[in-house]
């Protein structure tokens, strides 16, 4: 056993790092009290080859390996939860579902450009009144000839308004519910597409998070990623991939909201001394110390079983469950130890704890999570293979 | 053309605060060591030249066996190859000795650079050392590189105020400032091969150096004292606070 990281990993930490510390957290507070999306980053994200990291090299990637997407998530949700979102979603979601499910074709048409960075994708899973229930989505994909005509609403969409490419999913048979669900790369500028922003959240502010509508829009089936009725394994397997990058994503707020507390505890002095001696106070930043590390090495496993193609369902959930109330916690406290300062949108503390609050919900709630780890306690419930697993972790291909 | 950058593992700034002194004394850090920050500078220097003029930019740290990850991080960046050579418990001088020997062993090297001085020794000494060593010209404070050739390399180089352009038939050393440019971040594709790349090791005696005793001992090291801080808060009207205000920075000087 090794839980050391290999020297590339430590190099790709480095690197992300000091991105995260130099371009991406100084310029968050502004667009955070804008609600403006940061969209200088995309560019220099692409030209680092953040936006296709774990892609191989022949699809357009940096190719690296999964454990390497962990490491960007927890550097860049340090800086902000907005921006590592953009990694979770553009190519969690959206280019590794392609490089799973698609075909060579569809890898070179739609891959290839998400991993260079030049195309944005999202992902449309959730609608007004189907979230966590997937079987009761409305969205229909009727076929017609060589295409597919699709209706219905997508809400709560990361990246709504700035995607170039957003895969959604509807149902093309409604009697089979989730069974009778089909996943559709949708492009922009498909006539009836329509996309929109959701302006009042809680938290994420720099964050582009809306709804895309669908009024008739006719997809070619070239557009329709894995066979008809495939769509719920698509999408259930796009968020195994996703959920582990939350959970990384999830560290880097326990990291960066340990940081500012161990500061300002030095710092802050009442009744004639330091805060940091006082046992309460050191009590809240020992637990984040912890799950720091629990959370930390419960992605890792989770980004290791991709790298071995190991199917990691019951593990990314763990740690998606885990870290985020960890993230939640860990932020809470530190508003706490901040006192009225961690209040006040002055300080830092209290944008971690509002976005925060969003992870504990997005890509599966905690109840939905620990649903999941009691059936599979239990023995009710267990992974079958799926047609397209995610392909291991094989630099030779990776790099060729 | 062959730009040959020395770099030195240094802690991180930000972890200096934490060093002990006793630590200091022996070398021994238990911190987190990065590149030192004025060497990225020198890093991205070499690399603009090779870019710019033609050539390639290798690196060369004088240290014990971490610095290796220091020279990762350089051929992260984009420099072609390194070499690492042991440390004999060698002051500025001998480093400088090392280095130069490493210098006449490769044989074709053009150019030096190196950055300004170092986060912990802070001597700035190196640079015109290893030209002294090596009887080549030293160009120091160099903020940009105007050309690079086989006849002459030609620098801008700001001396207190004022800058001024020089020229100089190479080979030559060059310290650069931060001005020269802000340091690249390394690509993926370098940082797979940097983390597998096997980087050699030479002694002394490889390069056929006798390393000079060290003329500089350090005999005591110490943290600075507390800085005597404290705050002073001025009530009242706005105007007799302001006035409170000047006459207590008229009384320490600052105004």
């Amino acid at each position: 056993m090794d839980f050391a990281l290999t020297t590339e990993h430590k190099m790709v930490q480095d690197m992300v790092r000091s991105f995260a510390e130099k371009e991406v957290r100084p310029i968050i507070p502004e667009y955070d009290e804008r609600h403006e999306y940061p969209r200088e980053l995309l560019p220099r994200m692409a030209e680092l080859g953040i936006m296709g990291i774990c892609i191989p090299v022949r699809y357009g990637g940096a190719g690296m390996d999964y454990i390497s997407l962990g490491i960007v998530s927890e550097a860049l949700e340090w800086a902000d939860a907005s921006v590592r979102e953009t990694i979770a979603v553009h190519l969690a979601l959206n280019a590794l579902a392609v490089f799973q499910w698609g075909t060579e074709e569809q890898k070179q048409r739609f891959l290839v450009p998400l991993a260079t960075g030049e195309k944005v994708g999202c992902y449309g899973l959730t609608e007004p009144a189907a979230g966590s229930d997937v079987a009761g989505l409305k969205s229909t994909a009727r076929r017609d000839g060589d295409d597919y005509i699709l209706n219905g609403e997508k809400m709560w969409i990361t990246l709504a308004d700035v995607a170039d490419y957003m895969l959604v999913f509807a149902k093309t048979d409604p009697e089979k519910k989730h069974r009778g669900i089909t996943a559709f790369m949708l492009e922009r500028g498909m006539k009836g597409l329509t996309t929109g922003t959701i302006e009042k959240k809680m938290g994420v502010w720099a964050s582009n998070t809306g709804w895309i509508n669908m009024d008739d829009v006719r997809v070619p089936k070239e557009n329709r990623i894995g066979e008809e009725g495939e769509g719920f394994k698509v999408a259930m397997s796009a968020l195994d991939n996703a959920r582990m990058t939350v959970a990384a994503g999830a560290a880097g707020t326990i990291r960066a909201v340990m940081e500012l507390s161990i500061k300002y505890a030095h710092e802050r002095q009442t009744f004639g001394q330091p805060i940091a001696n006082y046992q309460l106070v050191q009590q809240m930043i020992a637990k984040m110390a912890l799950n720091y590390d629990i959370a930390t090495m419960l992605w890792q496993r989770s980004a290791w079983l991709k790298n071995q193609g190991v199917r990691n369902t019951r593990e990314t959930s763990q740690a998606k469950w885990f870290a985020t109330e960890a993230a939640w916690q860990a932020a809470s406290d530190a508003v706490q130890i901040h006192g009225a300062y961690g209040f006040s949108s002055e300080y830092e503390v209290e944008r971690y704890l509002r976005n925060a609050k969003g992870a504990v919900i997005y890509e599966g709630t905690t109840q939905i999570h620990e649903l999941m780890q009691a059936r599979y306690a239990l023995g009710w419930r267990q992974d079958k293979p799926i047609r397209c697993e995610l392909p291991a972790y094989d630099p030779d291909f990776w790099q060729e | 053309m062959r730009y040959l950058v020395c770099i030195k593992q240094t802690p991180d700034t930000a972890e200096l605060p934490k060093v002990k002194p006793e630590e200091a004394a022996s070398g021994e850090l238990s911190i987190q060591q990065v590149v030192n920050p004025w060497d990225e500078h020198a890093i991205e220097a070499a690399l603009q030249m090779a870019e710019n003029f033609g050539g390639l930019a290798s690196v060369i740290s004088v240290g014990g066996e971490k610095a290796i990850e220091a020279l990762r991080s350089a051929l992260a960046m984009g420099c072609k190859d390194a070499t690492l050579v042991e440390n004999a418990d060698a002051d500025a001088w001998g480093v400088a000795a090392l280095l130069a020997g490493a210098v006449n062993h490769m044989g074709d090297v053009n150019v030096v650079v190196t950055g300004q001085m170092t986060v912990d020794g802070n001597s700035g000494m190196v640079p015109v050392a290893v030209a002294r060593k090596l009887d080549w010209p030293v160009l120091t404070g160099v903020a940009k590189v105007l050309n690079v050739s086989e006849d002459a390399v030609e620098v801008e180089r700001v001396v207190g105020q004022a800058r001024h352009t020089v020229k100089v038939k190479p080979p030559v050393v060059l310290s650069v400032i931060k001005e020269i440019g802000e340091p690249r971040y390394p690509t993926f594709i370098n940082i797979r091969k940097a983390a597998r790349v096997k980087i050699p090791v030479l002694s002394a005696d490889d390069l056929g150096v006798t390393v000079p005793p060290p003329v500089v001992h350090l005999s005591n090291f110490r943290k600075p004292p507390a800085r005597d801080a404290h705050v002073q808060l001025f009530d009242g009207p706005a105007d007799e606070a302001a006035g409170a205000l000047i006459d207590a920075l008229l009384a320490e000087k600052v105004l």
